[in-house]
């Protein structure tokens, strides 16, 4: 790094990280935060000096789970990525995580990068670094008071991609419609994925979808096949426009309680031994899918891939199961309609009646308009739920939730603190039985930092 | 008794949890033992202006809009304005309710023309209004979430629901938020906004119901769990205003 603003950037960030340590406070945003202001190119300085250049995880759900199953590939293959690990996905996440991987003279101790980038920062991100693979997951609606609509986010996402260097890979989600569309406005290469399994489809039906008109021609699209909310095997009858043909593909998907198997047909390979991923619920296995094409696209062999998955362990309230008096708390973190529905989707998958730790906040990680619950379809859910304990911010809204949704009064009680909350959840779970805990972002880290407290969990910035 | 649904435009004009204020009638009909039957009205499919005895309208993107407004310019939005004028009630939110207006007022392009059935008119702002909402109306708070660019002003037929408190409502200057005009009701108020303004969605109820079964007193709900999510939203609001 040999630009001295660059050089100063980094010397305050860390002397920042620094200062946070010796007081003894996590998180990753504000060191980050010094350096940009100091150099907003600090990112594509820094990141220059990469041997095997950087990789972009984007797209509403599904970054943290891709993003460590690529660091856990990468690193299979012997390469040292550098990761905002933490779901601390906006630019100074980013721009910490160098700081927290390179020395006073700013010599990185990795080779790639593996940065999960907010939806909404994707546009700024590319026309700030020249990365080397861009993924994008898929598109919902996700807290509309922060990113807006999905319409509007994809079309400054795609006016970026025009401008990219055509030696980018971009890497897509073929079952999403208004992602496929990105790849027609790239002039370098394309790796596309997707479910080709025509018995999967979700238990949850489909309230919802922001992706009913063909991003082309604006008429309605026709699916065959539904896989999550919007993601299936879609074309538009009118214009032609259809799923493009998977280089990544999945033709048999096998969901158990834990894991599933995927079973890939790729461009390369015709046959595979089926992929393990050791994390419950179709949405993951389309993370997988999603991680495979990426190594694909950084021509590392599949057999390599497979392993570093099969061997994956789950991030902060990624359906992560912590054992506490005896009893088992399943964290799930839910922000949008799409990801609680896929979340939901798996927990029915599971099977039993499960007993619920339900939290809702309205802080900006979490979202500041709560109106998604509305979205989400907690009806599906409602006939299965055994007993469920509210808290949050906006408990109140989530309990009326729960009721509307048909849950009956004697099975939802509001808690107010976060460990009574957990008291009141694991009180009335059984010796050995589990409770499921669904919370919004901040809400998560309350409960954690409570878990943490008690000696259950370590504190996530440790992660 | 029966009562009819009309979800407008429910695969175009239902973001932010627009679905909610439909889930909500419903449940509070079905809680009072009256059955009820939602269905959605779509664009390019004629619509049957005799069946509906509450339309329902929420906000859309940008691209939903356009095609709705085209869809609204035809035999369909004389279909709506004849039920309306025949006795039918109506919620429409954010985009649906600039869109029940004269005219939506963009930019730097010509007005688009609405139904014309409530007496508002809309022009695009530059800022967006985003945030909690409180306003107070003659029968209780609303509470809920704004999410718009377009201001929008009364005209002497229309009457304000309700006074701002927290927020911006109908465009940030003059403190109103929503407008009633006859059985129609407009408002900025997502949040979903009926679970938590329950004395709105009985108004609706008991105007819907009218039209086919006459006057209709509601038989009154436990409202415990909606005046909770209320309060609790509203001291949110206040606290961070």
């Amino acid at each position: 790094m040999p630009d001295p603003l660059a050089l100063l950037a980094n010397a305050a960030g860390k002397l920042t990280r620094l200062g946070l340590q010796l007081s003894g406070r996590g998180g990753t945003a504000l060191p980050g935060l010094v350096a940009l202001t100091i150099d907003p190119d600090f990112i594509a300085a820094v990141a220059s000096s990469l041997a095997h250049g950087v990789v972009l995880v984007s797209g509403t759900n599904g970054k943290t789970t891709t993003t460590r199953m690529l660091s856990d590939i990468v690193r299979a293959t012997g390469w040292g990525p550098i990761h905002n690990r933490s779901g601390s996905n906006l630019e100074r996440g980013i721009a910490g995580a160098l700081l927290t991987e390179n020395d006073w003279r700013g010599q990185l101790r990795g080779d790639i990068g593996m940065f999960e980038v907010d939806e909404a920062s994707l546009p700024r991100v590319l026309g700030r670094i020249s990365p080397r693979v861009v993924l994008v997951t898929n598109l919902f609606r996700d807290q509309l008071d922060r990113y807006f609509e999905v319409d509007q986010l994809a079309r400054r996402i795609g006016d970026a991609v025009a401008k990219l260097d055509p030696r980018v890979t971009l890497v897509l989600n073929a079952d999403d419609p208004i992602v496929a569309w990105l790849g027609q406005r790239h002039g370098g290469p394309v790796v596309y994925f997707g479910v080709d399994d025509p018995a999967v489809g979700g238990l949850v039906p489909q309230a919802i979808s922001d992706a009913t008109r063909c991003p082309r021609c604006r008429q309605p699209l026709r699916y065959e096949r539904v896989v999550l909310a919007h993601e299936g095997d879609w074309s538009c009858p009118s214009c032609g426009l259809a799923r493009p043909e998977r280089d990544v593909s999945a033709t048999r998907v096998v969901l158990t309680s834990l894991s599933s198997e995927i079973q890939l047909r790729t461009a390369v390979a015709s046959a595979f031994d089926p992929v393990r991923v050791p994390i419950a619920g179709l949405y993951n296995a389309y993370n997988a899918l999603a991680a495979l094409a990426v190594a694909r696209a950084l021509d590392i062999a599949l057999p390599t891939a497979a392993l570093a998955i099969a061997n994956f362990r789950p991030a902060f309230g990624r359906l992560e199961q912590v054992a506490v008096d005896g009893r088992e708390l399943r964290l799930i973190l839910v922000k949008n309609p799409a990801g609680f529905n896929a979340a939901i989707g798996a927990l029915l998958e599971m099977g039993g009646r499960p007993r619920l730790l339900a939290a809702l906040n309205d802080r900006d990680a979490d979202g500041r308009d709560v109106s998604w619950i509305w979205d989400a379809d907690f009806e599906t859910l409602a006939p299965a739920v055994e007993h469920a304990v509210v808290t949050g911010i906006r408990s109140r809204d989530l309990a009326n939730r729960l009721k509307y949704a048909g849950i009956a009064r004697d099975r939802i009680e509001v808690v107010d603190q976060w460990g009574s909350a957990i008291d009141r959840a694991l009180g009335g779970a059984a010796p050995g039985g589990e409770v499921v805990v669904l919370a919004t972002y901040t809400a998560m880290l309350a409960l954690r930092g409570e878990l943490a407290r008690r000696g259950h969990v370590a504190n996530f910035w440790e992660d | 008794m029966d009562l009819r649904i009309a979800h407008l435009y429910p695969d175009l004009m239902s973001v932010y949890g627009d679905r909610g204020n439909v889930l909500a009638l419903a449940q509070r009909a079905r809680w009072r033992d009256i059955a009820v039957e939602v269905r959605a009205f779509t664009a390019g499919t004629a619509f049957d202006a005799d069946w509906p005895d509450l339309w329902f309208f929420g906000g859309g993107q940008d691209q939903g809009q356009d095609i709705v407004g085209a869809d609204l310019a035809g035999p369909n939005g004389d279909a709506v304005r004849a039920s309306l004028a025949n006795g039918a009630a109506a919620l429409t939110i954010c985009g649906g309710y600039q869109l029940l207006g004269h005219e939506y007022l963009p930019e730097n392009a010509p007005a688009i023309p609405g139904l014309g059935v409530l007496d508002v008119r809309t022009r695009a702002g530059s800022l967006r209004f985003v945030g909690n909402l409180v306003a107070e109306t003659p029968d209780g708070v609303l509470v809920g979430f704004e999410n718009h660019s377009g201001r929008t002003y009364l005209g002497p037929n229309a009457k304000p629901l309700g006074t701002v408190v927290v927020g911006n409502g109908n465009n940030g200057e003059d403190k109103t938020e929503g407008a009633v005009q006859g059985k129609i009701v407009g408002t900025y108020s997502h949040g979903s906004c009926l679970p938590k303004n329950p004395w709105l969605a009985d108004r609706l109820l008991a105007w819907a119901l009218e039209r086919r079964h006459g006057p209709q007193k509601l038989i009154p709900l436990d409202d415990r769990e909606e005046k909770a999510a209320s309060e609790q939203a509203a001291e949110v609001a206040k606290a961070r205003a």
